[in-house]
C-alpha cells in the first residue's frame, strides 16, 4: 500500500508528462470514482439514447432510411457495451451501473428526455447531437485513462458517420417539399439549444471540471468545446439554408467565432433534475425493458449453471 | 460467396433480368415478392425490439438480425421491380402496397410478442428459409440466386443465434420453458404455410428457377424437431394449418404495421426521403 500522498504525486506527476493510466495502475480512489461517474453517464446515455431514435425506426421513410437508422441504433448499443466494459476495469460491475441508471441514482445525457416528433428529429439528432458528442469525444480521446481514451477513438469514427447521416437526412428534407422544409425548420428549432446545453454549464459553474482538467481528463473547458461546435455548426445549417434560431448570433473577426445568445440553464437545470418532457418515460421505458427481461437473464444464467454442473468437477475446479 | 454482395443489378444495365416469357415473369414477380414481404415484415417486428431487448447484447444482435433481414428484402424486392418492368423499385413496393397486396407468411406478421415468441417464430421461419435459400443458390436465374447466395449465409447465423437462444429458454428454468413451449404451441399452426405450393411455385420450379418446397418441409421438421427435444421441449401437434398470406388474406395484424411503416410515404406523397 503506497503512502497516498507521495503515491498521488507520482500520479500526477505522470499525468503532467502526458502518460496514460492503465485499470492495474495506482490512482486516487476520486480518479476513480470520477471515471466511473464519467463511464457510466456516457454508456447510459447511449443506451437511453437508443429510445429517442428507436421511436422511428418502424416508421422511417425508406428502406435506406430505415437501415440507417437501425444500424446506427445498433452503434449505439455497442457503444453502451464498450463503455461498460471500460467501466468494469475501475471495478464496478456493469449490473451496479445499469442499476444506478434504473433507479434514476446516475445521470444520462439531459437531451435524451426531449421527444422525436417527426422523421426530421432524426436528422437532427444525427447532425446536432452526435456533432456536438463528437466534438466532446474527439477531446476525450486524449483523456489520461487509457481504456476510455481508446473506446473514445474508437466510437468517434462510428459518430462521424452518424453525424454525416444525419446531415444528409436535414439536407434532403431541406431541399425537398415545403412540409419538408418545414419539418426540418422545426427540428432544428428545437434540438438547437439542448445541444449546446449538452457541454454541461459554463466554466464558472460546473463543479466536477477544475479537478478533471488537472487529472488530464478533460483537456479542454466546457465553454470551449462548445464555442467550436457552433463555429462548426453555423456554416452547415447555412449550407442547406436552415436557420439556427438565435437572433444574437453574429461572427466576431476578431476572435473568428460565431458568438451566440443566452443559454437558458434554468431549463437545463429543470431537464437535468427530471422536469423534462420525458425524464419519466425514458426510463420507465428502461424499467420496463430490464422487468420483462429478467426471466430471460435468469433463464440463460440457469442453462449456463446446469451446462457447467455437468461438464463436471475438472471445470469447478480450474 | 463475397462476389455475390450486390447481386441485383440495377435498374437499366444489360444483363439484369433474363429474357422470360409474360406467365413466368408474373410468376416470378409473385416469387420475389414472397421472399421479400417475408423478410421485410419480420425484420419490421424484430426492429421494435430496439432498446427493449432482455439484455444489451440482445438489442444488438436483434438489430443486427433486422438489419439482414431488411437488406435481403431490399434486394428481393428491387427485383420484383426489375422484373415486372412498371417503374417501381423497392421502395413503391414496400411502402405503397395496401396489406392484401403483400404476400409474406402468416407467421412473421404476429406481433413481437414476448422474447419466447420472438426466438421460437424466427427460429421456425429461419429454418425454413435456410433451406429455401440453399435451394435458391442453385436457380437458373443468375441475380435471385446471387442474392439468396447472400442471404444464405446471414440466415445460417440467424438460426444458429435463435438455436441457441431455444436451447437456453426450453432448458433454463420452469418458467422460460413452459414460456417457449406455450410459443411453440401457439405459432404451430403458421408453420404449414412455409411449404404451401401453388401455381407459382409450378410454373418456375419447372423452368429450374425455384426449388419445389414441398420436399423441403421433412429436413425442416427433422432439424426443428432436433433442437426442440435438445430443448427439453414438445413438438407441437400439427392440426389446421393457418394459411392466406400468400395470396394477401392477411391477419388483422399487417394492416397496422403497414399503417406505421408507411405513414410517410403515404402522407407525404411524391417527397424524396
Amino acid at each position: 500500500m503506497p503512502d497516498d500522498a507521495a503515491a498521488q504525486r507520482e500520479f500526477e506527476a505522470r499525468i503532467a508528462a502526458g502518460e496514460t493510466v492503465e485499470p492495474k495502475d495506482w490512482m486516487p480512489e476520486r480518479y476513480r470514482k470520477q471515471l466511473i461517474r464519467m463511464m457510466s453517464q456516457h454508456a447510459h446515455s447511449e443506451i437511453v439514447g437508443m429510445l429517442p431514435e428507436g421511436n422511428w425506426i418502424t416508421r422511417a421513410p425508406t428502406l435506406r432510411r430505415k437501415m440507417g437508422l437501425l444500424a446506427k441504433v445498433q452503434d449505439e448499443a455497442g457503444h453502451g457495451l464498450y463503455i461498460y466494459c471500460g467501466a468494469e476495469t475501475l471495478g464496478v460491475s456493469r449490473a451496479e451501473l445499469i442499476d444506478q441508471l434504473l433507479t434514476g441514482k446516475a445521470k444520462y445525457a439531459s437531451i435524451f428526455n426531449y421527444p422525436t416528433l417527426t422523421w426530421a428529429d432524426i436528422g437532427a439528432i444525427g447532425w446536432f447531437v452526435d456533432g456536438a458528442a463528437i466534438v466532446n469525444q474527439t477531446m476525450l480521446a486524449k483523456a489520461s485513462y487509457g481504456p476510455y481514451a481508446r473506446a473514445m477513438i474508437r466510437i468517434c469514427k462510428e459518430e462521424n458517420f452518424h453525424k454525416r447521416q444525419g446531415y444528409e437526412i436535414m439536407a434532403t428534407l431541406a431541399a425537398g417539399t415545403p412540409a419538408q422544409k418545414r419539418m426540418a425548420q422545426d427540428a432544428v428549432d428545437r434540438w438547437w439549444w439542448p445541444s449546446l446545453m449538452m457541454f454541461g454549464p459554463s466554466d464558472k459553474d460546473s463543479p466536477n471540471s477544475a479537478e478533471l482538467t488537472r487529472w488530464g481528463v478533460k483537456r479542454k473547458s466546457n465553454d470551449e468545446l462548445r464555442q467550436r461546435f457552433v463555429n462548426l455548426t453555423v456554416a452547415q445549417a447555412r449550407a442547406i439554408d436552415l436557420t439556427l434560431p438565435d437572433p444574437a448570433l453574429r461572427y466576431d473577426e476578431a476572435t473568428k467565432d460565431w458568438h451566440f445568445g443566452p443559454i437558458d440553464w434554468a431549463e437545463f437545470d429543470r431537464v437535468i433534475h427530471g422536469d423534462g418532457p420525458l425524464n419519466r418515460e425514458r426510463l420507465a421505458a428502461r424499467n420496463e425493458a430490464h422487468a420483462s427481461g429478467a426471466w430471460v437473464r435468469e433463464a440463460a444464467a440457469a442453462y449456463a449453471a446446469k451446462r457447467a454442473a455437468e461438464s463436471g468437477g475438472s471445470a469447478a475446479a480450474a | 460467396m463475397a462476389s455475390t454482395a450486390h447481386p441485383a443489378k440495377r435498374k437499366g444495365e444489360p444483363g439484369a433480368v433474363p429474357a422470360l416469357d409474360p406467365a413466368l415473369r408474373a410468376a416470378l414477380v409473385q416469387y420475389l415478392l414472397r421472399l421479400g414481404d417475408d423478410r421485410l415484415v419480420l425484420g419490421h417486428r424484430l426492429s421494435e425490439w430496439c432498446g427493449h431487448a432482455p439484455i444489451l447484447e440482445e438489442d444488438i444482435a436483434l438489430a443486427n438480425i433486422a438489419l439482414d433481414l431488411i437488406g435481403e428484402a431490399t434486394l428481393f424486392l428491387r427485383l420484383a421491380g426489375e422484373t415486372e418492368g412498371a417503374g417501381r423499385d423497392e421502395d413503391a413496393l414496400a411502402y405503397l402496397r395496401e396489406a392484401i397486396d403483400y404476400r409474406n407468411v402468416l407467421l412473421v406478421e404476429l406481433p413481437r410478442g414476448d422474447f419466447a415468441v420472438t426466438i421460437v417464430r424466427h427460429f421456425l421461419f429461419g429454418v425454413a428459409a435456410y433451406y429455401q435459400l440453399e435451394g435458391l443458390t442453385r436457380s437458373t436465374h443468375p441475380a435471385l440466386a446471387g442474392i439468396a447466395a447472400k442471404a444464405l449465409k446471414e440466415t445460417r447465423y440467424h438460426v444458429r443465434h435463435a438455436g441457441e437462444w431455444l436451447l437456453k429458454l426450453g432448458d433454463g428454468t420452469a418458467e422460460s420453458h413452459g414460456r417457449a413451449q406455450a410459443a411453440l404451441d401457439d405459432l404451430w399452426r403458421y408453420t404449414g404455410e412455409m411449404f404451401l405450393t401453388d401455381a407459382v411455385d409450378e410454373i418456375l420450379v419447372g423452368a429450374g428457377l425455384v426449388p419445389d418446397l414441398a420436399p423441403l418441409e421433412a429436413p425442416w421438421r427433422a432439424q426443428v424437431t432436433d433442437v426442440v427435444r435438445r430443448a427439453t421441449l414438445r413438438v407441437p401437434e400439427s392440426g389446421y394449418m393457418q394459411r392466406g398470406g400468400r395470396v394477401g388474406r392477411h391477419t388483422e395484424h399487417l394492416g397496422h404495421l403497414l399503417a406505421e411503416m408507411q405513414i410517410l410515404q403515404r402522407s407525404n406523397p411524391g417527397a424524396t426521403w
